[in-house]
């Protein structure tokens, strides 16, 4: 490997480390084939873009800065909500509503990281699992806003650009959909590989030790946190403007949970590892709980289990392992 | 005549009796091995149906089938910590929960396919659905064993862990692991055992909640945030940071339901956020 001459400098390390290899290119290129090769699935497709994006957000703090959060599903019901009423009262426009979302998001992100920034361990996973219970909980009790138990009604969202209407086959979500992750992709890969990046990786190492060598840990926490939490606002705005319904689970603890699930599948602190973990995940529910719903948890239970004790890397890091492997031979 | 007000604090105190027996093995072993066990409430659960099926189906009277529960959980719960558990002692948070939260879905989904989505039904003997009048107030009999059992236990473990050998053990690995090993104290075994009665008292404190607030298969994961709120508000390795969080717990959620109908859960939520913006460790927490 070229470890040897990449780390002479840190430039040239993180210079390295954003060159764009074959394996990526043809990752990005196969997310077209669903047009081609499965034309009935583009609306499950879009739904895969979509939680791909949620987890690539969790991704940024859980895998990036180790901020283990058991609510993360809040900002994507903020964002759901955010983009669900405006379109309710009369402001269908898909793109403005996204950055509407993602503001709204953003802001709720804003205040909460300066809690977030001051806990570690336990007390960490208690606080972001409350507030995203007071969240949900605040969501049920304004039911004349939220809808309730019944879910927010009569959204429309207008044309993509004006030219391209969301239809039933999921045409146009899809595209939309994947169009949003790829560039909030390439945002987030930028990010991370970014010096910006590196201290998010010491942070999570040793949190204390960080500010030592002048990254100040909870500042770049808030920044971080407040990040995931835009690009989770605008990942829940998509699933509102292509299904044209928000409903309470959007922002419930199931939801976090199964986030966390499909980015540890993946592979936590890989950039990839939310995509793939996104798109086994959805898929499996999708060919799984048309039987019985119960089954599916008990596959994901298992999968769980297997997961912490025989892949601890992920899916992801499991086939980067081995084909380091691979290549040593 | 007492207002209404005794009632309420009488709902709450038993069902905070109840959320201390379902917590407090919890809060022990996570302060001894900081191991965040999530499935905690899977063996509550397993004691509820354990007590469902052995008087429905076999006719046991309802006080045998409460031992029956505590073993089996203790049993279960040992079961899967030599096997699984005990890998991810020094794992991180994040492996510990997500382990964890896997055996909540694998426990869900075989409850769910054993006895189906209902509520499960329980027929208690007649004497135990009595309820005692004293001025004014109502006191169900059930909800009097509850209690009294739930003290007893908090003396007895209070007792136990103050002035048996065991109990010193106990308290020597909560307070400083590595020390405990440098000292010769087999702090695996130690931790095995307390897991076990830890894991049973859930047992029996589901076993004995079926009556008060029901059973069906989500009741994993309901009550999993109750524990969780106990454990991080009482303060982690702490008996009696437990048992008064469990009772704040239980009376504020019964008030507030009573009360306040509409603001749900809400308020329960906000204060457990504010106490631990406060005290992260807990109120009785130590460290």
């Amino acid at each position: 490997m070229a470890l040897g001459e990449a780390s002479i400098s840190p430039r040239l390390h993180l210079a390295e480390q954003t060159r764009w290899r074959t394996p990526e290119i043809l990752f990005w290129l196969a997310t077209l084939t669903p047009y081609f090769l499965f034309p009935n699935y583009l609306s499950l497709a879009s739904q895969i873009a979509i939680a791909a994006l949620f987890a690539l957000s969790l991704d940024l703090i859980l895998g990036y800065a180790g901020i283990v959060s058991l609510g993360h599903a809040a900002f994507f019901g903020i964002g759901a909500y955010t983009a669900g009423l405006l379109s309710k009262y009369g402001w269908g426009e898909p793109l403005s509503g996204l950055v509407v979302a993602a503001f709204a998001a953003g802001v709720v992100g804003y205040a909460t990281s300066f809690v977030i920034c001051r806990f570690r361990h336990l007390a960490l996973i208690m606080l972001t699992l409350g507030f995203g219970l007071l969240l949900a909980e605040l969501a049920n009790t304004l039911g004349w806003i939220t809808g309730g138990m019944d879910g927010l009604q009569g959204i429309h969202t207008w044309k993509l650009l004006g030219t391209f209407p969301f239809d039933l086959y999921g045409r146009a979500a899809y595209a939309y959909a994947l169009v949003v992750l790829f560039i909030l992709f390439l945002f987030a890969r930028r990010l991370i590989h970014s010096p910006f990046g590196l201290s998010l990786r010491g942070i999570r190492e040793n949190f204390v030790r960080m500010p030592a060598i002048g990254a100040p840990s909870r500042g770049h926490i808030r920044t971080i946190y407040t990040i995931a939490a835009c690009i989770a606002g605008v990942a829940g705005a998509l699933l509102a403007q292509t299904t044209e319904t928000v409903s309470l689970d959007s922002l419930g603890f199931e939801r976090s949970a199964e986030i966390v699930v499909m980015l540890v599948l993946g592979g936590a602190g890989r950039l990839y590892g939310g995509i793939v973990g996104a798109t086994i995940y959805v898929v499996a529910r999708d060919q799984f709980s048309g039987v019985v719903p119960q089954y599916w948890y008990f596959w994901i239970g298992i999968l769980l289990v297997a997961v912490v004790v025989f892949l601890p890397n992920g899916i992801v890091g499991g086939l980067t392992q081995l084909a380091a492997r691979w290549g040593r031979k | 005549m007492l207002p209404p007000v005794f009632g309420v604090l009488f709902d709450g105190l038993a069902y905070g009796m109840l959320l201390f027996l379902l917590s407090v093995g919890q809060s022990v072993t996570l302060g001894m091995m900081n191991f965040i066990n999530l499935a905690h409430c899977s063996f509550g659960m397993l004691g509820g149906y354990l007590t469902v099926s052995l008087m429905s189906r076999y006719g046991w009277p309802f006080f045998a089938t409460l031992p029956c529960a505590f073993i089996v959980a203790a049993i279960v719960s040992v079961g899967l910590e030599r096997t699984l558990f005990r890998r991810l002692y020094r794992a991180s948070e994040l492996d510990q929960v997500l382990l964890t939260i896997g055996i909540v879905f694998i426990s869900v989904a075989i409850a769910a396919y054993v006895f189906g989505t209902d509520q499960q039904p329980l027929q208690l003997p007649h004497y135990l659905r009595s309820s005692l009048t004293f001025m004014g107030i109502r006191f169900a009999v059930y909800r009097l064993i509850l209690i009294g059992l739930a003290l007893a236990i908090t003396v007895a473990l209070v007792l136990g862990l103050d002035y048996t050998r065991f109990g010193a053990r106990v308290r020597a690995a909560v307070d400083n692991e590595r020390m405990a090993r440098g000292l010769g104290i087999d702090v695996d075994r130690t931790f095995a055992i307390t897991f076990a009665l830890g894991s049973g008292l859930a047992g029996l404190g589901g076993a004995l909640s079926v009556e008060i607030v029901g059973l069906d298969p989500s009741f994993a994961f309901t009550y999993l945030i109750y524990v969780l709120i106990v454990v991080s508000v009482g303060g982690l390795g702490s008996i009696s940071g437990s048992l008064a969080a469990a009772i704040v717990l239980g009376i504020s959620d019964v008030a507030g339901k009573y009360y306040i109908p509409q603001l749900g859960a809400f308020l329960i939520y906000l204060v457990m956020i504010s106490l631990l913006m406060w005290r992260p460790l807990g109120l009785l927490g130590k460290r």
